[in-house]
């Protein structure tokens, strides 16, 4: 019988240990999918990031640091800086890389620093019970907006891609969404082409990924598609926010 | 090699220079801006890397990342900038990564004064961050040694893969003396094989750089790790000055630049007749205890100059453990201590004042 999908070798046999439903799982596996393609796994160093994806250095089988929290693209700035021909990736969520690290993450794409974030967004704070993040949308209720978030008081959601992708050290940022099989497609060639780039040493890039929380969301994984699809992706719209200088 | 006249800032950066370190991550803040400056000048003539990095905390985290991959990487910054480095310091530590840190100490708490000071003691030799673990930290107290002790402490670091503190303050930094930089024969130091930087050799499993243990089990045994490397530097690598104490009879114990006014001081009490001698710890952690508790069954008592109100004084009073009175003496930050009034409190504490 003919063969027609197998896991990705880049990935290890480490049981995952994200929730039911959770998109980090696909996502994982689409990064992992193109490093194997690309033939990479000799050079590629991935940072684990503090929330849900911390243990990602479980998972990729290539060399992996665990950096503080949000300081991913300064620790990937260090390696990268150090070892120039390596391909190398942060893996942030939204806490990580639109709270906490805002600094890291704009000066690393200001200078142009050839590293890769892949920034799943799915608007809460997943690992520490479904807290709201900066992405969190307007009326969303998480543990810390249990009344929705309201903007005059907590402010607008933020859109990171269309921030960074002002900077002229950016050379490539996209949105792209996981919540149906066109748009992992989709997902899979950003991060294809993010890596490409970086390795043509054109300059920073990005893939913000729209992602689903159902644990934090209170929705079963289905819902939690439809609701990524119909609440996220008109405030967050898909596409390339800046591709080449 | 001739000697030449330089700041203690740029004999520091040099230093580092001529020790083989490639990345330098900092931040603008004085009075540590000519090590930064110097090295922005000077890294691009050896092929090394320079970033002034957003802040503090990302500098320490570039720290992180390229002495993750294998680089002899350093940062220097002054009080309040250190505070803000100790997280990733913490988590250097933890995930045992050598590195340099220099911390040129200005007068605080909060943002302080640009002044010297040696009020980053506590911070310095008691961890620092969060967590259980210690630096070694390494306090010159002339321009020379300042420049010796970097190449010291980059071999130090890659030894025992352990982060490094050169704790100076604002005198150190900012004086201008005779230097010169000699061949150091460096230590024999083990490969980095556990360095994450592209995993091309398959005879070994694939690195990783960490400092998340979730299971206590595991988290016990790095920090019991831990735990047996610093008392393995404690064996090997302390180290103290001692002055004049064959025959002194009150010893004053002092770190750093007022190691040198102390000095001055003790000379001085000697022509008034008092047999003083100074105990000047090289390494603040690990501590000298031995010299201390060894001074304190021939001395009558012993004095304790610092430029803080007094912090040091506590490890010294550990190691003395009761055997005679340790008395202080200290000025706050900018301030610097006058030897007559280090001879003053020498005469108090021989009347038993």
């Amino acid at each position: 019988m003919a063969k027609v999908f197998q896991k990705t070798k880049m990935l290890t046999d480490v049981p995952f240990h994200y929730c039911p439903g959770c998109t980090h799982g696909i996502i994982h596996r689409l990064v992992a999918e193109c490093i194997e393609e690309m033939g990479l796994q000799d050079k590629a160093v991935g940072i684990a990031p503090v929330g849900c994806a911390v243990f990602a250095y479980n998972y990729f089988d290539c060399d992996m640091m665990e950096a503080a929290h949000g300081r991913a693209p300064a620790v990937a700035t260090g390696i990268k800086r150090t070892c120039p021909d390596d391909l190398v990736f942060t893996y942030q969520g939204d806490g990580d890389l639109a709270s906490i690290g805002t600094a890291e993450i704009v000066h690393a794409a200001a200078r142009g620093e050839k590293i890769t974030a892949i920034f799943v967004n799915n608007a809460i704070y997943g690992m520490t019970g479904g807290q709201m993040a900066p992405t969190t949308l307007v009326g969303q209720v998480t543990t810390t907006s249990p009344y929705g978030r309201n903007p005059e008081t907590q402010g607008m959601p933020v859109r990171m891609s269309e921030m960074l992708g002002t900077l002229d050290g950016a050379y490539y940022i996209e949105r792209t969404s996981v919540h149906d099989v066109p748009n992992i497609v989709k997902t899979k060639k950003a991060i294809k082409k993010a890596f490409e780039y970086q390795m043509e040493g054109k300059g920073f890039s990005m893939v913000e990924i729209l992602s689903t929380c159902p644990t934090n969301w209170g929705l079963n994984p289905v819902e939690a598609l439809k609701w990524l699809e119909e609440n996220m992706i008109p405030h967050y719209p898909l596409g390339v926010t800046k591709e080449g200088r | 090699m001739a000697k030449v006249l330089m700041k203690g800032n740029e004999a520091i950066a040099e230093a580092a220079i001529k020790a083989g370190c490639t990345h330098f991550f900092g931040y603008p803040i004085t009075p540590q801006n000519q090590i930064p400056e110097y090295m922005s000048k000077r890294m691009p003539q050896v092929g090394g890397t320079f970033i002034q990095a957003e802040s503090e905390v990302s500098a320490i985290n570039m720290v992180y990342g390229a002495a993750g991959a294998g680089a002899r990487a350093m940062t220097s910054s002054s009080s309040p900038g250190i505070s803000l480095k100790q997280e990733g310091i913490s988590y250097i530590a933890c995930a045992q990564l050598p590195c340099l840190i220099v911390n040129i100490i200005r007068s605080g708490p909060g943002l302080g004064g640009i002044l010297p000071s040696q009020g980053d003691y506590f911070q310095a030799t008691k961890g620092g961050g969060h967590g259980d673990y210690h630096l070694v930290v390494l306090a010159p107290s002339s321009v020379q040694e300042a420049a010796d002790l970097v190449a010291e402490g980059f071999d130090i670091a890659d030894q025992y893969r352990i982060p490094v503190m050169i704790l100076g303050d604002g005198m150190i930094g900012q004086m201008m003396e005779p230097v010169e930089f000699k061949e150091h024969e460096g230590r024999k130091l083990p490969e980095k094989t556990w360095a994450a930087n592209g995993w091309k050799d398959k005879s070994h499993p694939r690195r990783i750089v960490n400092s998340l243990y979730i299971e206590a089990e595991a988290m016990e045994e790095v920090n019991c790790q831990l735990q047996e490397k610093y008392a393995e530097i404690t064996k090997n690598e302390t180290r103290v000055q001692e002055i004049m104490t064959d025959d002194a009879e009150y010893i004053i114990a002092a770190f750093g630049t007022t190691a040198r006014i102390a000095k001055n001081a003790a000379l001085k009490a000697r022509e008034m007749g008092i047999k003083v001698g100074v105990i000047r710890p090289v390494t603040l952690w690990p501590f000298p205890t031995e010299a201390f508790s060894k001074a304190a069954d021939k001395a009558k008592g012993i004095l304790c100059v610092e430029m803080n109100t007094g912090q040091m004084i506590e490890d010294v009073r550990l190691a003395v453990n009761g055997k005679v009175p340790v008395e202080f003496y200290g000025t706050t930050g900018g301030f610097v201590p006058t030897p007559a009034a280090v001879v003053e409190a020498l005469e108090k504490l021989k009347e038993g004042r």
